[in-house]
């Protein structure tokens, strides 16, 4: 594959642009927090996040999350360009509060859970994954 | 619009009453993040399930809001609760407004 002038300027915008993006998704992770949290306390514990430590394909990383007497679990993948994954509600005939599924992550970064518990209070986990080829097309 | 969208799901035909089973769901759907590009360089728009919602006999089990992170084909594994006889029905939401369904009978044995 050759390179051309124009292929090589547009290369290094987008490295420039890829090393300014994970400060805005990190406030929009933030964002997203408090928008789920209401602003209240998020303590450390009560929530388990099963992830692996290395992700060879960032196209399909497994996870779960379980948390005991929880609602709402929300995930969140702090350094993808939308740091949103999904928001599991559990029901009143949930069995274990716990659920697995399948990820995009757009390069190593933290995964992060956050518990809304039926008394109100939140608790949080987090876990950094290696991807080795990101999940978000170039 | 979302071509070959075909919903699996494994679910125990019997359960005891009152048992928690573990329920396996996959949905065969592109998922576009609305991240990718085509040769052209223009941005392909967004196109994914956003919502799953599974409920026995009308009662809730889980709901999930999806954003794009989630990945092609959706998969979910989740434990419900069966309580007596019925049917559990599994809804997927597109965001071109398709509604998928699927429904599994659980028996009491």
């Amino acid at each position: 594959m050759e390179f051309s002038r124009r292929d090589t300027l547009a290369l290094g915008l987008g490295a420039a642009a890829l090393t300014v993006l994970p400060i805005r998704a990190l406030a929009a992770a933030d964002d997203a927090i408090a928008a789920f949290t209401g602003g209240a306390d998020v303590a450390e514990g009560g929530v388990t996040l099963t992830a692996p430590e290395i992700a060879e394909n960032g196209n399909t990383v497994p996870i779960s999350v379980e948390a005991e007497g929880a609602a709402e679990i929300m995930v969140l993948a702090m350094g993808n360009p939308t740091p949103g994954v999904a928001t599991f509600k559990f029901g009143e005939l949930a069995g274990a509060h716990s659920a697995s599924t399948r990820i995009r992550l757009a390069g190593t970064q933290d995964v992060v859970a956050i518990a809304k518990m039926a008394d109100g209070s939140f608790a949080k986990a987090s876990s950094t994954v290696k991807v080795t080829i990101g999940g978000c097309g170039g | 619009m979302a071509e070959g969208v075909k919903p699996r799901v494994k679910a125990p035909k019997k359960a005891s009453a009152g048992e928690a089973v573990t329920i396996k769901t996959l949905i065969s759907h592109q998922m576009e993040s609305g991240q990718r590009k085509n040769k052209d360089g223009s941005i392909i728009p967004r196109s994914i399930i956003n919502r799953f919602t599974c409920e026995f006999n009308g009662k809730s089990v889980i709901e999930v809001v999806m954003e794009a992170a989630i990945s092609t084909n959706p998969y979910f594994e989740f434990e419900a609760v069966i309580p007596e006889a019925g049917d559990m029905v599994f809804t997927w939401y597109d965001d071109d407004g398709s509604v998928y369904t699927e429904t599994k009978s659980v028996a009491i044995s």
